[in-house]
């Protein structure tokens, strides 16, 4: 591990100041990460994921040109291309890899696209968001979720039969009620998706609306995905 | 071009390699130009380095088969499989030394970077590798006869944070700038795609002396990522080598009533003579194993390959479950991996080549021989790096983090911020505040593993965020953000937003070299250097003395001598015996200056025998026993006089 210096590290915190997109070597282009004229990296500055692809905050992606454009992008920002240049350079090309590398990850996988574009529009997703789960599970804290309403009875029901597991052991009835429940679970995930895909072309449409939707969708899910592993664990 | 070759490097557990891939024709591949990745052989013209290094009798650093000779006879100077140890802590190695035998320095300081004690002073793990890393580069700039100070260095993709670290260090202590460390699995694939451009999927099984690493790629159009990764960086064919000694140990413990563990040098020959039958196994049903000894008792035993495969089975076992997770992480079903490709000396047992391909349904690739495809690999990359070629124009390497990153949040537990997996480079911004009013530091402890709980994963440093102005508990927002470069390796800045003022951050690394540790080192090689330096010059000033002293006596005889006028005696005479005293001291510029000015008094002498020799070949006689030369261009005469 290395200490940086964020200053030499070539991370220009502009405080909401936007920079002049005018090549630092050639002066000339209008440039946003590398020069169109003579192809020099630029300086790296904070982005959304979005703008960094040059996208809208749409959530309806075309994978694949997302993936060309990823790869398109790392040909030319890639710290091994610069790895004879200019410390500086150097430099930049690693924070604006690491942007890139950031934003595709972020983009490329629908949920953690829509979390961040919620994020963006300023709603707090901690209280579902997975890693929230994860420390509050390992913590051994109960972690305050509010059950959806549909699911009540459900989980109610699913709450006993581990019960039961985690007292007496999972016999050969009692696998057989939990994997009948996951399957149920599993089929209610699938339509969440569609339920995801309909407020995303409504978001996409310029509903802002649609965001409350989200958040639903994620919530349930979220909750829904908390049940299947534990079920996952009874079963193992 | 001549100064800046980047060679690629491969620091294995067992055996290191140096290649280089060139523009032209070459050693390798004489007939097709510009196709050129090959091994730089080593002196002794094999192309392995046994990742041995030992001590000699004048305490002069031995690397690779010349090292392997003092471990069988003196295991106590020598020390083998150093990459074990590479950025880890005396906790950390403490199942190794079971098995190894290392000796950890006496005055080890918890806390402190381990040391291993060879002869009368102790090393740090960097500091040997350094030594192989140095003769690599010796090898190297011996063949291209210029100086080489760029590489690229293999590391196994399952290595953290601290273990990259330490081979980045022996790289800077052996006088090497490593421009990048590349993942051993990763390289492997590079030098397989050189020759085939295809797009598909292909899953790399590498299992070598140490360690054992899977890694999982998309190939398209020139680009390889990497999808997945796992492994195990303390499984290998050591582990397999140990468990035959153990059972070599125990035989001789059994029928013979000796305690073997007792001679560590009958443990190296048994260890030899192991990995001797290991070897025959993987071509022949059965091998002997011979050892004599200390009381001149010979112990024997056949091993059949049943056997030996029931004895390995669990160890072949533990490489598959890290193929499962790899293949789970990049979510894939084994059907749609299109190629399989085996990497490592250890995938030659027939064994692990069966496992493989019934795991994956499909033949394994081993066209490209497993002990050298990684270094190849390597020099692909170093070509990369060093501006291309037209083979290389559209490759490029886009790898992963093999383990998350996390840090202790309330409670011990781990938080991580960037996953297992994630494209590298790669950053995470993660804001701290204070909990108490007027507090002016914040403690942040940095974590590399998967597992929930803080204890149970890698520690990679604690450091204080100082600095920060007195304000009420809650109110300063510390943003610290976290990056992961190309080669792995953590960097971390922050600063404190509410007052916009810069914090002061003092990381302390929970394993690995200080900056300033490393400096010492490299002044330590440095002056290691010079001492040899003088060394040789001392020899070679002493040997030349000794040429020009025996062909003045020659000269002395030669009819010539009397044609010198008295004082041009004289002269010669004194500076002989200034020469001749100069002799007696270690210092070689004496030595040197005292030739020089030898050399200078006898042209004369020299000149008057040449012309009596040039002389008497016009009489039509034997040159034979009076040649001084080729004539009068031989540029020192009484130098040629030995000749005769």
């Amino acid at each position: 591990m290395e200490l940086s210096d964020p200053q030499k590290a070539g991370l220009q915190v502009m405080n909401g100041k936007h920079r002049d997109h005018r090549c630092w070597s050639c002066g000339d282009m209008r440039a946003e990460h590398f020069c169109a004229a003579c192809g020099h990296v630029q300086p790296a500055e904070p982005t959304d994921y979005f703008a960094f692809f040059g996208l809208p905050r749409k959530l309806e992606l075309d994978d694949a040109g997302l993936e060309r454009e990823f790869y398109a992008l790392s040909r030319k920002l890639h710290p091994d291309v610069y790895s004879l240049a200019s410390a500086r350079e150097q430099a930049w090309s690693l924070e604006k890899t690491s942007q890139l590398n950031d934003a595709y990850r972020t983009l490329k996988d629908p949920l953690s696209r829509t979390e961040y574009l919620l994020r963006l529009e300023g709603i707090q997703l901690d209280e579902q968001s997975k890693t929230a789960t994860e420390q509050a599970r390992a913590a051994g804290v109960d972690k305050k979720q509010t059950v959806p309403a549909e699911l009540l009875e459900e989980a109610f029901e699913l709450n006993m039969l581990l019960e039961e597991a985690k007292m007496g052991g999972v016999d050969k009835e009692l696998r057989a009620q939990l994997r009948a429940t996951r399957a149920g679970l599993m089929a209610r995930l699938k339509t969440m998706q569609d339920e995801l895909h309909a407020a995303w072309k409504q978001w996409d449409g310029g509903d802002r609306e649609a965001t409350a939707q989200m958040v639903d969708v994620l919530n349930r899910r979220s909750y829904l995905r908390n049940l299947v592993r534990d079920i996952n664990e009874a079963l193992d | 071009m001549a100064d800046d070759r980047v060679v690629g490097i491969d620091l294995g557990t067992t055996n290191s390699l140096v290649a280089y891939m060139g523009t032209g024709p070459t050693l390798a591949h004489p007939d097709e130009p510009g196709k050129g990745v090959f091994i730089i052989p080593g002196e002794d013209g094999s192309n392995l380095v046994p990742s041995v290094v030992a001590l000699d009798h004048d305490n002069h650093m031995l690397v690779g088969n010349a090292a392997r000779e003092v471990l069988l006879t003196q295991p106590e100077r020598a020390v083998y499989s150093v990459k074990r140890l590479m950025g880890r802590g005396v906790d950390d190695v403490q199942e190794e030394l079971k098995l190894f035998p290392f000796r950890l320095a006496e005055d080890l300081a918890p806390g402190e970077v381990l040391r291993i004690q060879l002869g009368e002073r102790s090393y740090t793990p960097p500091e040997i590798s350094a030594q192989i890393l140095r003769q690599l580069k010796r090898n190297a700039e011996r063949f291209f006869g210029a100086a080489v100070k760029q590489a690229v260095i293999t590391v196994p993709a399952y290595f953290n944070d601290a273990q990259r670290q330490a081979t980045k260090d022996a790289g800077r202590i052996a006088g090497l700038e490593v421009l990048r460390l590349v993942n051993e699995p990763t390289a492997a694939s590079l030098a397989y795609g050189l020759d085939r451009k295809q797009n598909g999927t292909i899953a790399v099984y590498d299992f070598g002396g140490g360690t054992f690493d899977i890694s999982i790629l998309k190939l398209q159009d020139g680009i390889f990522e990497v999808i997945a990764t796992n492994g195990d960086t303390h499984l290998g064919g050591d582990d397999i080598d140990n468990l035959l000694i153990a059972v070599a140990v125990a035989d001789i413990a059994g029928d013979l009533g000796l305690d073997a563990r007792q001679h560590p040098d009958l443990v190296q020959r048994l260890r030899r003579a192991v990995i001797e039958a290991k070897i025959a196994l993987s071509s022949r049903p059965a091998a002997e194993l011979e050892v004599e000894l200390p009381d001149g008792r010979l112990y024997q035993r056949t091993i059949t390959r049943e056997m030996f495969e029931q004895m390995i089975e669990p160890i072949v076992e533990r490489t598959l479950e890290p193929c499962r997770q790899a293949l789970k992480d990049a979510e894939l079903t084994v059907a749609q991996v299109d190629e399989v490709v085996l990497v490592g000396g250890s995938t030659r047992i027939p064994l692990v080549r069966r496992r493989v391909e019934e795991l994956f349904g499909r033949e394994p690739h081993s066209e490209l021989n497993p002990d050298e495809v990684v270094a190849l690999g390597a020099a692909v990359q170093a070509k990369i790096l060093a501006g291309g070629s037209a083979e290389t124009k559209d490759m490029l390497l886009l790898d992963v983090t093999p383990l998350s990153l996390g840090i202790e949040a309330l409670g011990g537990v781990t938080a991580k911020i960037i996953h297992r997996n994630s494209t590298i480079p790669a950053s995470a911004t993660e804001h701290f505040t204070t909990g108490v009013e007027g507090q002016i530091s914040v403690a942040i402890h940095v974590l590399q593993g998967e597992r929930e709980m803080a204890k149970d994963c890698r520690s990679l440093a604690r450091f204080d965020l100082k600095g920060i102005p007195p304000m009420p508990a809650g109110l300063p927002r510390i943003e610290v953000r976290f990056l992961i470069d190309a080669n792995g390796i953590l960097h971390v800045s922050a600063r404190e937003q509410r007052s916009g003022k810069e914090s002061e951050i003092q990381v302390q690394p929970s394993y690995g070299l200080t900056d300033e540790q490393v400096e010492n080192m490299i002044l330590d090689s440095f002056d290691n250097a010079e001492r040899d330096l003088a060394e040789r010059q001392l020899i070679e000033a002493r040997n030349e003395a000794e040429t020009i002293l025996t062909a003045l006596a020659k000269g002395r005889h030669n009819p010539a001598w009397t044609m010198l006028n008295f004082s041009e005696q004289r002269k010669v005479d004194e500076l002989e015996s200034r020469l001749r005293l100069a002799l007696g001291g270690t210092d070689y510029n004496p030595i040197r200056r005292w030739i020089d000015e030898l050399n200078q008094a006898t042209m004369h002498l020299a000149e008057l025998m040449m012309d009596a020799a040039v002389g008497s070949a016009l009489r039509g006689k034997n040159m034979d026993s009076t040649d001084v030369g080729e004539g009068p261009a031989a540029p020192h005469p009484i130098g040629k006089a030995e000749f005769s």
